[in-house]
Order: structure tokens, then sequence, then C-alpha cells
């Protein structure tokens, strides 16, 4: 399942104000939960995830990849993408402060691989690290990952 | 040459140890070295068989007195941190082997 055939615009939100962490797995988690991704438990364990093994998440500077079991409550592996009008921290002293957040989620060990491979091969560009950061029309990111 | 065994930790191992999984591979595949790479979350690494395991500083601690080394990446997307960190030693380890 490539990235382009999960990502829809009902799953991509753009510079939305938050007032931590928390409020940005969340919304991360809510658009997935929104479109019948997962359930709202997975969303808690996003968080959860964060909280109890540290803010490895965080996998490059100012991204955030959130996530947490299968078995959390994941419907259908998918993803979603929100962007911060203002980064917060994570607690990342290598990777603060984070202004994009991705939610992720798969449903068995292999189904979500190749849209973690598109995602990192359009992540690993620096210029669309950029473009997706500073996005404000969801069209525009859409067809970036096209 | 030793085909290593390269395990990539994350809390749960498929998220965010298969980007740098990925990020290593094409690194590897680049410096034409073979080698076998697999992801782990925190609590199966504990019993793998590897020779040389990659993680963030958060989950660093799992590894304390291990004799394997233990590289720590910041940037799981960057090829160049990889390298950096990795590479030299990757390639003496592979070529002792032989």
């Amino acid at each position: 399942m490539s990235l382009r055939d999960v990502l829809t615009k009902d799953l991509i939100r753009l510079q939305i104000p938050v007032e931590n962490w928390q409020e940005a797995v969340q919304a991360a988690g809510n658009l997935m939960e929104q479109a019948g991704l997962c359930t709202s438990s997975y969303v808690d364990a996003m968080v959860q995830a964060v909280e109890q093994l540290g803010p490895y998440m965080v996998l490059a500077p100012g991204i955030a990849l959130a996530h947490a079991r299968p078995e959390d409550g994941m419907l259908k592996a998918g993803m979603s993408i929100v962007t911060l009008s203002t980064p917060v921290n994570f607690g990342s002293a290598a990777n603060d402060p984070v202004g994009l957040v991705i939610g992720f989620g798969g449903v068995d060990k292999t189904a979500h691989v190749e849209m973690l491979r598109d995602l990192a091969i359009f992540l690993s560009n620096e210029d669309n690290q950029q473009m997706l950061k500073l996005a404000t029309d969801v069209e525009a990111v859409l067809a970036a990952f096209e | 040459m030793k085909k290593l065994k390269i395990m990539v930790v994350c809390g749960f191992g498929l998220g965010s140890s298969m980007v740098l999984r990925m990020t290593l591979d094409s690194v590897l595949k680049e410096a034409g070295i073979k080698a076998e790479t697999f992801c782990s979350d925190e609590a199966t690494s504990r019993g793998e068989k590897y020779d040389i395991v990659f993680t963030s500083q958060p989950l660093v601690h799992l590894f304390e007195g291990k004799p394997q080394p233990v590289i720590d990446i910041n940037n799981f997307l960057s090829k160049d941190e990889v390298k950096q960190k990795a590479l030299p030693l990757i390639q003496q380890l592979s070529s002792e082997g032989s």
C-alpha cells in the first residue's frame, strides 16, 4: 500500500495551533480516528508511547512519527499529517522543536512498510521537508506526494 | 567478508526503526556492503543476536554493558549521519570476519 493510496485530504491538517506535544500527537491521531483508521484508544496509546518510551519518535530535526502498536486499536493501516503553526518541544535533546507530526499505524508487521518507505524517501529530501512545514494548501501537499 | 547482522531498535520495532533501517539500507547499498538488517522493539531486542545495534539517544541505555557497538543516530533520515557515525566501523567489522 503506497502512501499516495492511503493519504486523503481528510488526513492532512496544516498550520494548526497547539499548546504542547500531547495536543500535537492527539491532533494527528484524531485525523486517523475520524477517517475510521483507528479507535480513540489508539490515539491515547500514541500519547502514552511518548510518555513511556521517551521522545525517540522525534526521528529527525522537527519531525515526529507518532504511533502505537497495531493491537492498541488500529483498524486499517494508514497515516496522517499535521503541521503546527508554532513548533512545540517533545523533550528530544537532538531534534526539538517539532513542527511536523506524522500519525501512523499498521495492522500487522508488513502492510505499512511500503507507505513508510514512501514517507522516508519523500522526507529524506530536505526541500520536501521545508515545503511540508510551510505549506498552507492541502491540495498542494497531496500533489507533492504524487 | 562476514555478513553482519545489524539490528535497528525503536520502542515498537515497526515505525521509527523501519525508517532508520531504510536509511541504513541505502547507505550499505551505496557502499557495496552486504549485511542483514532487521528491526526490533525494546523488549524483543534483548534476546536478539546481532553484531551492531542502531538506535536513538532515548533508548541507548538498553544496551549499556553489552559488548556490541551501539550507534546512536539523531536524524533517522540522514544518510550522512549514518555514514559518518557507522560506515568505517561497519566496513572494519565486515572485513574482520573474512
